[in-house]
């Protein structure tokens, strides 16, 4: 079985700081992580290697300082690492991102697509979708379980809907994109991460992929991103001074007034 | 490419001491429970094999990666940190440094996936600073010697299984002649005393070993015969750096938790970070604190490039790191106040933990001895 984990390297939000001046994030000196569903749906993989197997194969696309995720994955116990990488895909939206992504896919060959639903920097969730759509396999979105069945050979996934669950089974080629609750990744390990430092990674540019440059880049991507804004807050503080009781109902009647519950 | 190694290591260890360790530091210092849960999650990460070769089973790692590990682990937990450097430096190196072929084979795979711990056992109750005031003695014995004495004041011991023990195999026109020798925890004859009551690293297991007739066979005999005095001191080299790292991680989790503190205590209505006494106290621990670090991975390039300045370095990063650990959390504890004085804050056991590097593995005292007698050698 192969498997290929498709991740993307972020700015850890948490420290990400607004600059006062121009609302804009301010990325100087925030540390880079694996995005969170991803580093989930590396640790699906893990599993399933270990339950059967499989060989784990671990791509981005990216600039080549996204070589640190692609190594923190091999740390972790991923077979193969690649990165996609080259100024014809600079500017790429989710749809020329996902073309390049898919094509990839189609030359390293997978079992087995796992994304994360969804990057917590652009927060789309249409990049593993449009990958599916793309290869013309099935696809299952958030994900919450993933157990392989060995004997019939399929795969039994559970769908979380906001109100309920959905359990699948799928046979053969699929992708499916993988919840960070499903499981907690595990630590990369000193053993792999030793080994990965002799690991090369498959560099894949423009001319390794069968693809239309009218596609690709940022002048094949529609979508186009016209502004982008900070939400502003109104924070209003107002002091009530009541016994535990009163002061209880006036917090709820004000969240009421407001519609927040 | 050497570097994402180094990159990824400090990430991930740093992760792994912030989730994992810090959690449970209070409760075990409360309780003096060892922390065996968490040593076998390091053992499933290869923590407690970073600087055993591939072929043992090990990660195949350096020294440079063993100590970060050890500072990052005691600026949350000092007794995490000594578990790991006792195994390491105590047991692991020598074994790796003196030991047979054979003896590779049969102990480092388990020491590097935590099967077994490991711990080294050299002070006696009349025999610490005087270390060569040896009692325990290894009277050779058709194919044995036999282990008689005991040892005091031993990290991991009870939790151990492979110890590495310094006896008196005989006595020449130089005094007694010292060998070492490995031991396995279930040998009979051996067993494991009192367990000592500390001020501070109160989850480490610190206890008495005592032999009583233990045939050793020859073949776990740890270098040559007589070797093992220089074994000893050679050994201790390395571990004092795994203690200054002890030391520098205990002091760099005390400024950062006193930083913190410093900055939300309110005092004549405003954060006592506002007052000048406070930033020149933080600036000076903060300075000291970089110092230390210098020291210590100075050090450790030292081991890990087996420099001949390796002793005297050692000495240097171990006596300047624990003094450097008792003055900033003491300081500490004096900016929490009250507070700091409590075990609801955290500087309170950081500080009773950073007296215990002024001591093992050689007292300041010992560090200035190895410092002047290398000065006044030449």
């Amino acid at each position: 079985m192969k498997i290929i984990v498709c991740i993307k390297q972020v700015p850890n939000t948490t420290e990400i700081k607004i600059d006062p001046v121009t609302n804009t994030l301010k990325r100087d000196g925030v540390p880079s992580i694996i995005n969170p569903d991803d580093k989930t749906a590396i640790e699906v993989a893990l599993q399933l290697k270990e339950r059967c197997g499989a060989e784990v194969t671990v791509i981005t696309m990216g600039p080549t300082q996204a070589e640190k995720a692609l190594r923190e994955a091999l740390a972790m116990g991923c077979d193969n690492a690649y990165l996609l990488t080259d100024r014809a895909f600079a500017g790429s939206d989710t749809l020329a991102t996902s073309t390049i992504i898919a094509s990839a896919i189609r030359k390293l060959g997978a079992d087995i697509v796992l994304c994360g639903r969804q990057a917590i920097d652009g927060d789309t969730a249409q990049v593993g979708p449009q990958i599916a759509e793309h290869l013309d396999i099935p696809q299952i979105t958030y994900v919450s379980a993933v157990e392989y069945d060995g004997e019939r050979e399929v795969l039994v996934v559970r769908r979380q809907f906001e109100d309920r669950y959905q359990t699948l089974e799928v046979k053969g080629q699929c992708l499916l994109t993988i919840l960070s609750n499903l499981c907690t990744p595990r630590y990369m390990n000193a053993w792999d991460m030793v080994a990965q430092d002799q690991k090369e990674i498959g560099i894949i540019t423009f001319k390794d992929l069968e693809l239309d440059k009218a596609h690709i880049g940022l002048g094949g991507s529609p979508t186009k991103v016209k502004s982008t804004a900070t939400k502003q807050f109104d924070k209003t503080i107002e002091t009530l001074e009541l016994d535990p009781e009163s002061a209880a109902r006036a917090i709820v009647d004000s969240l009421k007034a407001r519609h927040l519950i | 490419m050497a570097e994402f190694k180094s990159i990824l290591f400090e990430q991930m260890i740093k992760e792994f001491a912030e989730k994992e360790v810090k959690p449970l530091a209070q409760e075990i210092d409360e309780q003096e429970r060892f922390p065996l849960e968490t040593v076998e999650k390091m053992a499933r990460l290869g923590l407690l094999g970073i600087i055993i070769p591939r072929e043992y089973g090990g990660a195949g790692g350096n020294y440079p990666m063993y100590i970060k590990a050890v500072e990052e682990l005691s600026k949350h937990c000092a007794t995490t940190g000594v578990v790991l450097s006792g195994h390491t430096s105590l047991c692991v190196a020598p074994i790796l440094e003196y030991g047979t072929e054979d003896q590779k084979k049969r102990y480092l795979p388990h020491l590097a996936t935590g099967k077994k711990l490991g711990a080294f056992a050299l002070t006696e109750p009349n025999a610490g600073t005087d270390a060569s005031n040896q009692q325990t003695r290894a009277i050779e014995k058709d194919d044995h010697y036999l282990l008689n004495g005991s040892k005091i004041f031993i990290t991991n011991a009870g939790y151990a299984s492979v110890y590495i023990v310094i006896a008196v195999t005989g006595f020449g026109p130089k005094g007694p002649e010292m060998s070492a020798f490995i031991v396995d925890g279930d040998m009979e004859g051996f067993t494991v005393g009192k367990k000592e009551k500390k001020m501070g690293i109160r989850g480490s297991a610190t206890c008495e070993l005592i032999f009583e007739n233990v045939k050793v066979p020859k073949e776990n005999m740890l270098g040559k015969r007589g070797d093992g005095f220089k074994i000893a001191m050679k050994t201790l080299d390395g571990g004092r750096i795994g203690i200054a790292a002890q030391a520098l991680g205990i002091a760099e989790g005390a400024l950062e938790t006193t930083i913190s503190y410093v900055k939300s205590r309110k005092q004549f209505g405003k954060p006592i970070s506002a007052f000048q006494n406070t930033q020149f106290v933080l600036a000076d621990l903060a300075t000291k604190i970089e110092a230390s670090r210098l020291l210590v991975y100075s050090a450790t390039d030292a081991k890990q490039n087996k420099l001949p300045t390796l002793s005297v370095k050692a000495a240097q990063a171990k006596l300047f790191a624990a003094e450097t650990a008792m003055e900033v959390t003491t300081k500490c504890v004096q900016l929490h106040g009250g507070y700091g004085y409590t075990r609801e804050y955290p500087v309170e056991r950081m500080m009773r933990d950073a007296k215990i590097t002024e001591i093992y593995e050689g007292t300041s005292e010992v560090q200035r001895m190895v410092i002047s007698g290398a000065l006044l050698k030449k």
